[in-house]
């Protein structure tokens, strides 16, 4: 079974992201871009995955900027097999489906995992949305995937807890946090990941009209929270809480 | 315009979150809503009662029992014709479900929106609230997702809407509900708590963050949060999480028990009325948006705070 994982170019987790003065966006320039941190986990569990046997075969796919190719090689380098770049910038999630339901067409995997959601749109629509087009199941928010021949058992945080379905593959899974610890990829992989292959595509080459349907008017820093007062003791927290009429 | 409110329920009421996305959707037309379930009669009959919804859908099927997507997303776009506009509360029930319908229906979805501009221009939250995008929608119709601290809740009683029974599909066969551990929650649920206390990485293990954050939430009524952190170590189920990636809450009163303030945790709690924070590190983030803080060790402090208050 081939597995195919799309991957994300994101500012990184530990950036916190400037609003450009004029409201155009967020200021990308000179930031620390690294992997959407839920599709490290999407690759991740593929690798497990393959390990296991299940898989055969890994492909990364990114659907970006050129530069998105750096955040393929980081894929390759943990393990992935080969990978494929589809040039094309500031794609919805709409668009960046209708492409993935065409990479699936032509390359028939038995699951595709992806990050439930990127943490630069926040959008978390991609999966479902490549679930619907394809018309094949989706388990979103998994925490365990168990696959048994021709279905696969998906673990789901859901809001009271947890909930698990069983899908026939092909299968589209998004990954939530914990459902693994991605590894890093040492230096040799590093290395070795130069020579894996990288296709490079437009979404011309699929027929995909990518025009964006929502138009960002602006962008605006959120209300700021100023700090308030520290109080000295529990005896003052008390008081105030009382004050407030949070106690009694 | 008629817009068609997903109902949020467990085939027995109406779930609160729904509340929140009746209101957005009354800012954009005519509120009509569905209840997707099997044996859903009284969760009809309850949303027929919420003020401002003029009708409500019934698709009362086996099928839809646990509303997987696979079935009940072309249930749901099967009513385009008769609908501009389709809200769902951005619940997980409610993620999970609306970009399979506006793929469906070709639309680029509007997710967690904050505020309705016009018909067609929201605002929502973007790089996990560190910034605000305003988005205008070219689609026909549109699909969105509510995000529930950022509307208030309609009330529950004064509509009288008329029941429609609708048939979908039924199963589409590729995908069957297995079974759902939920969590048994004594306490107020986190999205609807007026209090809520949540702990974080500081509370050291599941049996000491026991014993410390649950006697302070019993004794003021709260509903128990963590951060990811205390979640990932193990302290507290999943369902506890407050953050980006977790629940967002938007209490009377939060009061965070030994956690620093990571911008994801920030994310799901800043909207908060009002913030207390108690850490010993007095340097610690979550100080800047507290609005009371109290510099202390939480293993003294807190069960002193259950003693006096």
């Amino acid at each position: 079974m081939k597995i195919i994982v799309p991957v994300k170019r994101v500012i990184d987790y530990n950036v916190k992201p400037r609003v450009k003065p004029d409201g155009s966006g967020v200021d990308l320039a000179n930031v620390k871009m690294s992997m959407n941190p839920f599709d490290e986990i999407a690759v991740e569990e593929a690798l497990r995955l393959r390990e296991k046997g299940v898989a055969t075969e890994v492909v990364a796919v990114s659907i970006g900027p050129d530069k998105a190719q750096e955040t393929l090689r980081t894929a390759l380098a943990m393990g992935a097999d080969r990978a494929i770049l589809v040039v094309a910038e500031d794609v919805e999630p709409l668009g960046v489906a209708k492409i993935l339901a065409k990479i699936m067409d032509e390359e028939q995997p038995g699951l595709v995992i992806l990050g439930k959601q990127a943490i630069d749109d926040d959008s978390n629509q991609t999966g479902q949305m490549l679930a619907a087009l394809t018309g094949r199941p989706q388990g979103t928010f998994a925490s365990k995937v168990e696959v048994s021949g021709d279905t696969v058992s998906v673990t789901r945080e859901v809001d009271g807890g947890l909930e698990t379905v069983s899908l026939k593959t092909p299968a589209i899974v998004t990954t939530d946090l914990r459902l693994n610890e991605p590894r890093y990829a040492s230096l040799p992989n590093i290395m070795k990941a130069k020579s894996k292959p990288l296709a490079q595509k437009t979404p011309a080459d699929y027929g995909v009209d990518v025009t964006p349907r929502l138009k960002t008017l602006k962008v605006t820093e959120p209300p700021v929270r100023s700090a308030g007062i520290k109080v000295a003791d529990v005896d003052a927290l008390v008081a105030k809480l009382k004050e407030m009429g949070v106690a009694a | 315009m008629s817009v068609l409110v997903f109902v949020e329920h467990d085939n027995a009421s109406v779930k609160d979150a729904t509340l929140a996305a009746v209101t957005a959707a009354g800012k954009l037309g005519e509120v009509h809503a569905l209840v997707a379930g099997s044996g859903c009669g009284a969760v009809a009959q309850e949303a027929a009662k919420i003020a401002g919804v003029t009708k409500v859908h019934v698709a009362d099927d086996a099928a839809y029992a646990n509303q997987l997507a696979e079935n009940v997303a072309p249930l749901i776009a099967s009513l385009a014709d008769h609908h501009d506009a389709f809200v769902f509360p951005a619940t997980s029930h409610g993620k999970n479900i609306a970009p399979r319908v506006a793929a469906l229906l070709d639309v680029m979805q509007i997710s967690d929106i904050l505020s309705v501009e016009s018909a067609d221009t929201f605002t929502r939250p973007i790089y996990a609230g560190n910034a605000i995008a305003t988005v205008q929608s070219s689609d026909a119709r549109k699909v969105i997702t509510v995000r529930g601290t950022a509307f208030a809740k309609a009330e529950t009683t004064g509509g009288s809407a008329t029941i429609e029974p609708v048939t979908g599909k039924g199963d589409a066969g590729i995908s069957s509900f297995i079974g759902s551990e939920i969590a048994k929650q004594e306490r107020p649920e986190l999205t609807s708590a007026k209090i809520i206390v949540s702990g974080g990485r500081a509370l050291k293990d599941s049996a000491t963050f026991s014993e410390v954050i649950l006697p302070l939430a019993d004794k003021l009524g709260a509903g128990v949060g963590a951060s990811r952190a205390a979640v990932d170590a193990g302290y507290v189920p999943n369902d506890y999480q407050v953050g980006q990636t977790g629940k967002i809450v938007a209490p009377e009163v939060y009061i965070a028990v030994g956690i620093s303030g990571a911008i994801q945790h920030l994310a799901g709690m800043k909207d908060s009325k009002i913030i207390i924070a108690i850490n010993k590190d007095e340097d610690a983030p979550i100080f800047q948006v507290a609005d009371i803080g109290l510099v202390a060790d939480l293993f003294t402090a807190v069960p002193e705070l259950v003693g006096k208050l």
